[in-house]
Formats: C-alpha cells, structure tokens, sequence
C-alpha cells in the first residue's frame, strides 16, 4: 500500500469546516470549557456569512467577554457596565442601516443594567441582545449573579443562594418577552453539537430580523462558567442541564413576524 | 447679521444645536434644564436636519447613548441639572478616557443632594477638577447671557471635536430661565456619513471594511505601562488646550481692585462696578470664560497689579482655589458668595469688597 500523504487529504474539496475569517487569531482569555469562545465563533459566523462585516457595530460589556473586541474583526464600542443597550440604542439611532448588537453576561444586562435592557427592549430598539446567563460574575472571581439558582454556592453565598436573604433568580428572557417592543426573544444553550446548531439558527434570525423594524431580538445561552462553579467542563455541562434547564427552560418564547407597533394595536383592541 | 429673537436660555441651547448641525440629543427631565428637551421635542428636528432626538430612561442612559453616539463620529450632547449631572460622571470619565467628542450641558442648581431648583454655581469642582473617577479634564465653557449660550453650543461641539474631549457648558438657571436678546447662528449642516468617514474613519465605530483595522472604542487598558502612556497623553492634551483659554476684562486699566466672577455671577459684579465706582472705589472685573482651561496666565498678569482680590461665586468658595494658584496668593484673595439658590445683589458685593478687601 502507497504510503498516504497528509497533503492529499488536506485539500479544497474535502474540507467540511474552516473558521470564519472574522475570528482574529488572538489566544482567547477564556477558561477551557468556558460557553462565551462557542457564542464568539457563531456570531462571526453569522456575520460573515450574511456578508455585513462593514455594516456591523457590536457593543461589549463588562464582564468576561469584555474584550469580545479582540476576538471578532469587526468595529466595537465597549460599554460601561450594564449600559450597553443605551449605548447600542443610539449606535442604531444615529446609524439606522447598521446591524448593531449587545453582548452582555448575566450581572452586567441582568443586574446592574437592568433598567437599561428593559427599556431598550420596551422602546423596540431595532437591535440584537446576546445574553449569555451562567448564573455567576465569572471575571470579579464567581460571586452571586441576580440568576444564581437558590441553594447554588457562589463567593458571596458561600452556603448557597438563600431566599430570605438573596430573594429570588431573575428570569430575564420571560421578563423582556412581555414587552411589546421585543419581536423574537428565545433560550437557547450550546453545550452540544445539537445546540449549538439551534444556537447558531437562532442568532442567524436575529440578525436577519434587523432592518426590518420589528423590534428587539433577544437571546439568552444559558451558558456555564466551569471555574466560578468549581467543577471540570463535562460535569459543568451535565450540572447545568440538570439544575439550570428546568428553571430556565430552553426554546423560543416569542417570535413575531409584526412589528411591535402592530403588535401592540392589536393588544389594544383586545 | 443673523436672525434676532427674544428666547430663554434653554430655550436656545435647542435652537442652537440644531443649527450647529449636531446628530442628536439624548436627556432625560429635570428642573431647571427641562426647555431644551421639551424645545426640540416641539422643534422636530429630525423632519428638518434627520438630528436625533429621544427621551432616555434616566441620566445614566442618556450619558451612554451619548457615548454610543460620540464613538460613531457623530456630534451629540446631553444637558441635565446638578444631580442629574452627578449621575452622568461615571459615563462622562469613560468618555474622557475614550477621547470621544461631545458636549454637556449642566444648567446647575443649589446642592448637595436634591438641594434647590434654584439657580447655583456649586458644580464648579465637579466641572473643573473632576467629578467622574480617574484623571480627566473637561473643556469647561461659563456663558454670562443668552447670547453666550448659543455661541457656546458651537463652540463647545468645535473644542469638543478639535481635542476628542467632552466639553460642558457649565451655567445656571439663572442664565437658563432669562430672556434676552439673541442673535442665532446660521444653519451648519450635518456630516454625512461618507464625511464622517473621511474626518473620523481612522477611530469611528462606522463599520469595518476588509482595508481598514478595526475601531473599537474603550477606555480599558490592562497593561500599567500602556496605561500610563496613555494618562501622559491626556495629560499633553490638557496641557495643550491653553491656547483656547478665554477671558473677559472689563475695566481693569485703572483698577486697584478686582472681582473675578464667571457665568451669571459676574453679570451682577458688572453693576457692582458701577455702584462701587460712584464711590470712588477703582475696581474691574476678570471673568474667565473657560473654566477649564482656566486663564491662569492672564489671571496672574492683571491680578498681582491689584491691591486685592475678590472672589464672587453662587457656592461656598470653589474658584477662589484657581484664583489664589493663579496670583500665587501675592495679593490678598477673598471670597464672597451667596449659596443655597440665592442670587447676591450688586450691593451686597460691593460692601463685601468694601469690608474683605479694602478695609480688611
């Protein structure tokens, strides 16, 4: 048998995956196992392949994925925490062509910045928010996040969360989809290849949903964060499948095809 | 000559910055700032310019969109009152620290905490020396009349976009609430977007073409060696901004005294000057126009000719720190002022240079 040469396999017509070329090749900061690398390669993908590189300006917060900017090519705004969709609100606004969207962790849109996504969402900013829950601050070293699970330790609940002294988990996703000014507001994990590809179809939507004026498109990864939660990938993965997937179930809690004024009528006449 | 109207002073800070060709203007309501909002709201300028106009949720937002905004390249503002400008420091250093363009208005009011409506100069400090977290400066521009709020608008956009530094025009309600006499700019027009590429495209978040890096706004740096390169910088850029500094003298050539005043405080001072000068008392006054930078120079020059100095501002004594620095306390300094939301009268100035200056 003649010996095979690995440039005979490495060729054009065999190949059934690349990185996206908005993917710079910095090393990523991220611990291994962490969802946020997953959630950067899909939205470069998306972007790249609805060919909007020169349309799009994405808003960073302030959490781990605050250097979000070295990792996908593309022009960004990095916002004080919490603020991001204020800041994107009037990217938009002032750029109205432009695809913008906010990339945000649970302490930065969920806690301090609640106020803010709750009325970028209420006014119908023709935006995309990326909510990325893993119910922990990953960066300030895995303190209690508004979405920390009761009875999950954290730093700053080191006998896990407590009711009477914590209250209770946010449920931010089902919050936003009240409002009429959100148009597509959905949850969505990527822990698997299967998820991952629901994941990457969900982010596709919402990108595909701007410029059509229909309102804000909202999703949530219900993500982990292996090192604040102290546990390997694998069992970060199964933990959270377990505990995580009941109390923020997955799947689309709304999709609109009209507008959220149209919406919105209609609510009134009923 | 422009076009003459009798208009408020918020009132035409609106006129102003939609004839400045500004993009937009994100505020949120509070006393006694409320008219520049509520004028463009009834102006519609985004039927005549396309200039953006939205009520945010709060202060913390508008300030965000703000920076939002500025990083776009485009030219927009905010304007609020004292608490509401509190409020906005945490949003205005990261605008400093990302050297954006744009311009704040604070029509200030008598603090601390929710303090008066009435109108004060208390936000002196906070203007000038800070406010926000980390070493920054603002462009800090003290009109006296309405007149000078429609000039200052342009103006502050100009310094704003000249240094990629926010600029504030920092006034009271006094000026805020009065009418006068006031001569508009003509209409600029707004950049398009291939313009703003053109002027900003080398840090402007509008988009990245395969042929150009990326632009990112931020203000983080986590290497302390960079970071300090960068403080440098800020700090050469400040330093550099004495060639804008702007003052006012009015009659100073035989002085022995000096008021220094800036903004409504230094209308009164210039019927004080009469009052005294019936007297016989030769005083002038000194009014810095910029605030920051403050005209040191130019201060120290006229002020160590004087036999004294007084300092007259609506707060408890902040410029009169800028003042003693400036005649490096060569000549006596003083200070007089009237807080809480009241307004001093010419007269009660006059015995206060008569009592803390002249016979002290």
């Amino acid at each position: 048998m003649a010996e095979l040469d690995i440039k005979d396999i490495i060729r054009e017509e065999n190949l059934v995956y690349k990185k996206s070329t908005l993917l710079t090749d910095n090393v990523m900061h991220y611990c291994p196992g962490c969802t946020h690398g997953v959630v950067h390669k899909l939205v470069a993908e998306v972007i790249e392949e609805m060919g909007i590189q020169e349309q799009t300006v994405g808003v960073s917060p302030v959490g781990c994925s605050v250097f979000a900017y070295n990792y996908i090519d593309i022009d960004w705004s990095e916002a004080a925490h919490g603020r991001a969709p204020a800041v994107a609100t009037a990217i938009k606004r002032l750029m109205p062509d432009k695809y913008v969207f906010t990339y945000q962790g649970d302490g930065d849109l969920a806690s301090i910045g609640a106020a803010e996504i709750l009325h970028a969402c209420n006014r119908g900013e023709d935006i995309v928010v990326i909510f990325i829950n893993n119910a922990i601050y990953g960066m300030t070293g895995g303190q209690m996040a508004p979405t920390t699970l009761v009875g999950m330790p954290t730093a700053t609940c080191p006998y896990g969360r407590d009711i009477s002294l914590n209250g209770y988990p946010l449920k931010m996703t089902e919050l936003v989809a009240q409002l009429p000014g959100t148009c597509f507001v959905t949850r969505q994990s990527a822990q698997s290849a299967a998820a991952v590809r629901k994941c990457k179809k969900a982010i596709r939507k919402a990108f595909e949903n701007q410029n059509k004026k229909k309102g804000t498109s909202f999703i949530e990864v219900v993500a982990t964060c292996n090192s604040g939660w102290k546990m390997n990938p694998v069992k970060a993965n199964e933990w959270m499948e377990k505990h995580m997937f009941p109390f923020y179930p997955l799947g689309d809690l709304k999709d609109c095809e009209k507008s959220p004024a149209e919406e919105y009528n209609k609510y009134m006449e009923e | 000559m422009g076009e003459l109207r009798l208009m408020k002073g918020n009132e035409v800070i609106a006129e102003a910055a939609i004839r400045a060709g500004a993009d937009g203007y994100f505020g949120y309501p509070i006393t006694p700032q409320s008219e520049i909002m509520e004028t463009l709201m009834a102006r519609k300028p985004w039927e005549e310019t396309g200039m953006v106009v939205l009520q945010a949720e709060s202060e913390v937002a508008s300030i965000n969109m703000v920076y939002g905004g500025a990083g776009c390249g485009k030219k927009v503002m905010t304007s609020s009152s004292s608490p509401g400008v509190s409020l906005m420091m945490e949003g205005v250093s990261y605008i400093a620290g990302a050297e954006l363009p744009c311009l704040v208005v604070n029509i200030v009011r008598g603090g601390p905490g929710l303090g008066t409506i009435q109108p004060s100069q208390a936000d002196y400090f906070q203007a000038v020396k800070g406010g926000g977290h980390g070493d920054y400066r603002l462009i800090v521009l003290a009109p006296n009349s309405v007149q000078e709020m429609n000039d200052h608008v342009a103006l502050g956009f100009d310094l704003a976009f000249k240094y990629r530094n926010p600029a504030m025009i920092l006034s009271d309600g006094v000026i805020g609430q009065m009418m006068e006499k006031v001569e508009l700019s003509d209409f600029t027009p707004r950049l398009t977007e291939k313009e703003i590429i053109e002027k900003y495209g080398d840090w402007a978040t509008t988009g990245k073409p395969r042929t150009r890096n990326q632009n990112v706004i931020t203000s983080l740096e986590l290497q302390s060696e960079i970071m300090e390169k960068r403080n440098q910088h800020l700090l050469k850029k400040y330093e550099s901004m004495q060639q804008d500094v702007m003052y006012e003298e009015i009659m100073t050539e035989d002085a022995e005294y000096l008021f220094v005043a800036f903004g409504s405080s230094s209308r009164i001072c210039q019927k004080a000057i009469e009052i005294a000068r019936e007297k016989g008392i030769k005083v002038g006054l000194f009014r810095p126009i910029t605030l920051y930078p403050f005209p040191t120079k130019q201060l120290k020059e006229r002020g160590q000719k004087m036999k004294g100095i007084l300092s007259v501002e609506m707060n408890a004594g902040q410029m009169i720190e800028d003042v003693k620095l400036a005649v490096e306390c060569k000549v006596p300094v003083e200070w007089f002022g009237r807080f809480g939301g009241i307004i001093p009268s010419p007269q009660e100035i006059v015995d206060a240079l008569e009592q803390k200056i002249i016979g002290g």
